[in-house]
């Protein structure tokens, strides 16, 4: 729910006001020492997890403790695990068609809410948050039964078809929270232009191409990385829909982490931190370098 | 102005028809499934009969599992509160901040949770256990007082015992803080920096300490946010599955775990429903009672 507010963020870096070089103010609380330290200590609780297993991923040693020497020697084992790069080759695709299907499926959901009235809206529009606010447990085992029980996925499907059921069960989640990034783009859109494309005698598909989508291209990528990942990140859901032969990065990750806490795991998990961190940055850069372009 | 549907009925059933077929049936009718369980029996090892019974219901109220669910709702609320506690400093502090200063503290808040939550809370394990960051910061800290101790001439403290952070009730709640701690920050933050700040200055003026203006202006004015972030904090800490999985010991188990449970080894299909479904409702009812807050607040204001 919260990602929403990324966007924002990535405004505020595009384009930041010109400094204020005065006197701090009465209400600079960032310049008063006890919510610096408040702030810094959050942030040290923050990122010192992450940090000390990024750093001991290098450390040439089994247990993780105490520093003995730079290596590499636990990426090269985790890169040569097959099944390690099975799984994160699985989770790569099943994003990649989430991400695909959640776009296409979030952008129509919120140019209907935004653009019709019928009757039952309101109700559509409830059905539509609940994804977002159901807890994923419950998704996870609705998921279970339902691909059990009322559609079974067939078994020993040729790759990538094998991993549908996840791919279904994370769009499910996945689209809804597209639709809000994209419905909060479009109500900044003008409605006269799409009336114009069409007095212009624009069809109903070539106002839709031309006119609304470009409009809402930021919101498509915001929620397109949202998406992606969204679907990256799952393990719930994706715990009690994957089968044996269809294990993602996080369900291989967490077996990996039942049977031992290897240094194995710290590299295969700075490669994933790493992968976010770039994804999310591109992203962010995608996002702010639209509405630039299009001013210029 | 909205169109009204019948205007351009094909536009519409084409835009439409996509979603809501969607979520129709890949999410309506697995939750429908699954509430359909709630009211079935276990005949033999994998056949369910629906038979309408109440008898799942009536064993979720037994004193054992509405003591977990009792304390899952504990846990998530301490959750709420330490995270409350915590973000409101922070969304304060990057709120008033110079505005280049609060678009990266924005980033940085938000980052950890683009990470993976399984990697998160993995990483935690090596900070959180008798061998980690936490027990060597404070034996170091023993080891001083107790050096210093002798040197006015009192008795050493003596040797430093580890403490046990991992595997307990309190490892799960440093687990959950951790983990929603992003949650928390950004809606208190968004609602401040909305506020209007010469109320504040007002307050100021007039004589109030910083204080008491935060405990008598921001604290009200910033109520609906403060409450969507105590909602969207506490439902996926109440739903949580993996923090008290990784984290918590045998008598940390949250209603999640239980869940689980039922679903992949007691294969309890029945009862393991009826259990998310009580789930979802508490889910609805805080959420229902957060709008409530929010519909008192904006008719005062």
């Amino acid at each position: 729910m919260a990602k929403e507010a990324l966007p924002v963020a990535a405004a505020t870096l595009a384009a930041p006001p010109p400094l204020k070089r005065e006197k701090p103010g009465p209400l600079e609380y960032m310049r008063r020492w006890p919510l610096q330290l408040m702030v810094g200590l959050t942030l040290v609780f923050l990122y010192l997890p992450l940090l000390t297993l990024m750093a001991f991923s290098f450390n040439d040693s089994r247990r993780n403790i105490v520093w003995q020497g730079f290596t590499f020697k636990y990426y090269e084992k985790a890169l040569s695990n097959e099944s390690l790069i099975e799984a994160f080759v699985n989770s790569l695709t099943i994003a990649f068609f989430c991400t695909i299907v959640s776009v296409v499926l979030g952008a129509l959901a919120a140019v209907m809410l935004w653009r019709f009235r019928f009757p039952g809206k309101t109700a559509v529009e409830g059905t539509m948050a609940l994804p977002i606010v159901v807890p994923e447990i419950c998704l996870g085992v609705a998921m279970l039964v339902f691909f059990a029980r009322v559609l079974p996925w067939p078994m020993g499907l040729p790759w990538p078809l094998n991993l549908g059921a996840i791919t279904i069960a994370h769009i499910s989640f996945a689209f809804p929270f597209v639709a809000t990034v994209v419905r909060a783009r479009l109500s900044s859109f003008n409605r006269e232009l799409e009336e114009a494309a069409k007095d212009l005698g624009a069809s109903e598909w070539r106002t839709f191409w031309d006119v609304l989508v470009p409009h809402m291209q930021p919101g498509l990528i915001a929620g397109a990385l949202l998406a992606f990942t969204l679907s990256l990140d799952d393990f719930v859901i994706t715990f009690f829909t994957s089968g044996p032969d269809t294990i993602t990065f996080p369900v291989k990750v967490y077996s990996m982490l039942r049977f031992s806490v290897t240094p194995e795991v710290n590299a295969a998990s700075t490669i994933l931190i790493v992968v976010t961190v770039v994804l999310t940055a591109v992203g962010l850069h995608l996002q702010n370098q639209k509405p630039q372009e299009n001013k210029a | 102005m909205e169109q009204s549907w019948k205007q351009a009925k094909a536009a519409f059933a084409a835009i439409a028809a996509p979603p809501v077929l969607w979520l129709l049936l890949f999410f309506l009718i697995p939750i429908a499934v699954i509430w359909a369980y709630t009211f079935g029996e276990n005949v033999g090892p994998v056949t369910i009969d629906f038979t309408g019974t109440f008898a799942n219901y009536a064993r979720a109220l037994e004193p054992l599992y509405l003591g977990i669910f009792g304390k899952s709702i504990v846990v998530a609320g301490l959750t709420t509160v330490l995270c409350l506690i915590i973000g409101f400093p922070v969304a304060l502090a990057i709120a008033f901040a110079s505005p280049k200063m609060k678009a990266w503290l924005l980033l940085l808040i938000m980052l950890p949770f683009w990470t993976n939550l399984l990697i998160r809370t993995f990483a935690l394990i090596a900070v959180l256990r008798e061998q980690g960051y936490v027990n060597f910061a404070l034996e170091w800290l023993w080891n001083n007082a107790s050096g210093f101790m002798t040197l006015i001439g009192l008795a050493p403290l003596g040797e430093y015992e580890p403490l046990t952070l991992l595997y307990n009730n309190t490892a799960v709640v440093i687990g959950l803080v951790y983990v929603h701690l992003p949650f928390m920050v950004l809606p208190l933050y968004s609602a401040l920096d909305r506020m209007d700040r010469s109320l504040m200055e007002a307050s100021l003026d007039l004589g109030a300490g910083h204080l008491r203006t935060i405990w008598a202006v921001v604290v009200p004015l910033a109520a609906p946010g403060i409450a969507s972030g105590v909602l969207i904090t506490f439902i996926p800490a109440l739903g949580a599955y993996l923090t008290p999985d990784l984290l918590g010991g045998t008598d940390s188990q949250m209603i999640a775990n239980v869940i689980e449970r039922q679903f992949k080894r007691a294969n309890d299909w029945p009862f393991g429903a009826a259990l998310s479904f009580l789930l979802m409702y508490l889910t609805f009812i805080a959420i229902a009672a957060q709008a409530f807050v929010q519909r008192k607040a904006e008719r005062r204001g």
